[in-house]
């Protein structure tokens, strides 16, 4: 925890197509120890594809993905498993295992790789639900029987599950209500501060940019236009980044940012 | 942290107070819950020589000291980082809530008796439904001959394909097969009375009156039904069937009457091809076997076999083309929004649409057989 700074992903020159359609060509970023990373771009630009070539879902057309230095296409099966133990991942729509109920969701990983035995599980998957706002009566819920919100709040406790060091959030304020995104934001924070992973967070919640990022990272071209802190971003010179920063809801976030919190520094 | 190497974690007791010592953390916790078990509930705890800390280990000390006691560390744990003890108060305030909330016990026979109760309830309602929806299925039948400007002639020659024209392979190897076995099954039995060549008849009756239309007829419900349920089901998950009524588009008009209608139109076809292709089977196993070449088998079939045995037969197909499809469809539209959801509700098509068959079948025979056909 004291490698701060250090990277845990480092992307050298990725390139993702599908079929003739490139959507990465020579993408470079890295996402450090501890802090929590931005994404933003337009609808299509890539941001999902980049999740899903960060924890292997998709295998990379060219350049490396390398996670924790090693890179996970090329490791023996038994020892990407145990890589990919250490990712959290929260999926656009939940993903949320329909014939298993909430606290069999989020027990399942602690049972098969945390080596508990099934009540053991269960009891932390239930403090688990309840740490991401779901109330007790919900844990026996199937899937299908929820809101959108609560699918959110669900699929992030499963994602918490092991204490990941690195957690991948696609949308997760996406469908929330304001008050219920807040509370996502403070307590993304919260256990970051505390168990000090990383966070890499798709999102077009302005908001929550401002919010909670210490980095944001700008998809546009195939490529990383921009990664560094909001400030250093707001003033690049791109047309889409001003629209997308200094229009009337980047405005609004900005200044809603400045009212309510002390300005964010770099605190590790 | 005085030191960061990894150490399991322990709960650690002396004369006066408790302490925390090395990480407490998923691998330990186990032990860890064990060691707060028996202890049952702390004032407070010695946190000086903690290790690491995640979520599931702040868990435990919540459990240790109770949600109160863990509001107020930062004055009996100073020394606590700030970001531990936030962590700790996030755990402590989602579990001021009882994770367990109390359920109403129920005694074994009530609840035997409630499950009872609601099966049978259950199996009523469906049968309720599907009689319900039969009924909405011919009234928009009726509704839309009388506008031709609905007909979806496009999609129903698609299913026609799907369900009629691909399913001919199969249909006609399995009758094939089975018109083999009944030949040999005849032989077998008549060849004790001397009678080995009435097998003819036999081949002839079963196929023509049976299983020429059964046999299809059973395999259309395993290919077609459970196919219809899964590809309605999946809609209906996905929300589609909501946006077409929100469109004002109407589903039963949509998607069941063109594979009804399919339906309708194929499984007579695919019987007429089965009953053939059986009596093609029996042929050839008289032709290899018994030595009644395919001439006199010919000759008995045009001299003793009159036709009505096949109006019979094939006229059986179109009500079971019928309630395979609508049973295929229904089960379609009661699947939730789940994908074990629509897979039950598959199996069910397939279960209750063979049954349905069979039972239809069997109130024919005897119907036929009282009236002498």
């Amino acid at each position: 925890m004291n490698r701060a700074g250090e990277a845990v992903v480092e992307i050298r020159g990725l390139v993702n197509r599908f079929g003739r359609h490139v959507v990465h060509d020579g993408l470079d970023l890295d996402i450090r120890r501890g802090e929590i990373l931005g994404v933003v771009g337009g609808s299509g630009s890539g941001k999902s594809v980049l999740l899903r070539s960060i924890v292997g879902l998709k295998r990379p057309d060219g350049g490396t993905v390398r996670v924790f230095g090693e890179e996970l296409q090329r490791l023996a099966p038994a020892r990407r498993t145990q890589v990919e133990r250490r990712f959290g991942v929260l999926f656009q729509r939940g993903a949320l295992f329909s014939s298993l109920d909430l606290q069999e969701n989020v027990a399942l990983p602690l049972i098969e790789h945390g080596g508990l035995t099934r009540p053991d599980a269960e009891r932390l998957a239930r403090v688990k639900l309840a740490m991401a706002g779901l109330p007790p009566d919900a844990a026996r819920l199937d899937p299908a029987a929820l809101s959108g919100g609560m699918i959110k709040r669900a699929a992030l406790a499963r994602a918490l599950a092991l204490d990941p060091e690195v957690l991948f959030l696609d949308e997760p304020t996406a469908g929330l209500d304001p008050i219920a995104a807040a509370a996502f934001d403070r307590l993304l924070l919260t256990l970051r501060d505390a168990l000090g992973f990383s966070v890499f967070l798709v999102t077009h919640d302005l908001d929550t940019l401002y919010a909670s990022c210490d980095r944001v990272a700008v998809i546009a071209d195939k490529r990383i236009r921009v990664a560094d802190t909001l400030p250093v971003v707001e003033a690049t010179e791109d047309p889409w980044i001003r629209d997308y920063f200094h229009g009337p809801r980047g405005r609004a976030a900005r200044q809603a940012a400045r009212r309510h919190s002390p300005p964010q520094g770099e605190n590790r | 942290m005085p030191d960061t190497a990894s150490r399991p974690g322990m709960l650690e007791q002396d004369a006066h107070r408790l302490s925390a010592v090395g990480d407490w953390t998923l691998p330990h916790y186990a032990r860890l819950r064990e060691a707060v078990a028996k202890v049952h509930q702390a004032e407070s705890i010695d946190l000086q020589r903690l290790g690491e800390l995640d979520t599931s280990g702040a868990a435990l000390l919540v459990d240790l000291l109770g949600p109160e006691g863990v509001h107020d560390i930062a004055q009996w744990a100073p020394q606590l980082s700030p970001e531990r003890q936030a962590l700790l108060r996030v755990v402590a305030d989602a579990t001021r809530r009882p994770l367990y909330p109390p359920t109403a016990p129920r005694s074994g026979l009530t609840a035997a008796l409630a499950r009872l109760g609601q099966v049978v309830e259950l199996l009523a309602r469906q049968q309720l439904r599907l009689v319900a929806f039969i009924g909405l299925t011919l009234t928009t039948l009726l509704a839309t001959l009388v506008t031709p400007r609905r007909w979806r002639i496009t999609s129903l020659a698609a299913q026609v394909q799907q369900s009629g024209l691909n399913a001919i392979p199969i249909v006609a190897l399995l009758t094939f097969l089975v018109g083999a076995v009944v030949a040999f099954l005849g032989a077998t039995v008549l060849r004790d009375f001397g009678a080995t060549i009435y097998t003819v008849n036999l081949v002839a009756y079963a196929f023509l009156r049976e299983f020429g239309v059964l046999l299809a007829a059973i395999l259309l419900a395993g290919r077609t039904a459970s196919a219809f349920t899964a590809q309605i089901g999946a809609m209906k998950a996905n929300e589609e069937l909501d946006a077409l009524r929100a469109q004002g588009l109407d589903p039963v008009q949509l998607l069941v009457l063109p594979r009804v209608l399919a339906m309708v139109v194929s499984l007579p076809i695919l019987a007429l091809i089965g009953t053939l292709s059986g009596m093609l089977g029996g042929a050839l196993v008289c032709a290899m076997a018994l030595d009644i070449s395919t001439t006199q088998f010919l000759t008995i079939l045009q001299r003793d076999i009159p036709l009505s045995h096949f109006a019979v037969g094939i006229g059986k197909a179109p009500l079971f083309a019928f309630v395979i499809a609508v049973i295929g469809c229904l089960e379609g539209f009661k699947a939730g929004a789940s994908a074990q959801s629509v897979g039950e509700h598959t199996t069910s098509s397939v279960v209750q649409s063979i049954f349905m068959v069979i039972l239809l079948d069997a109130l024919a025979a005897l119907f036929f057989m009282e009236m002498g056909w």
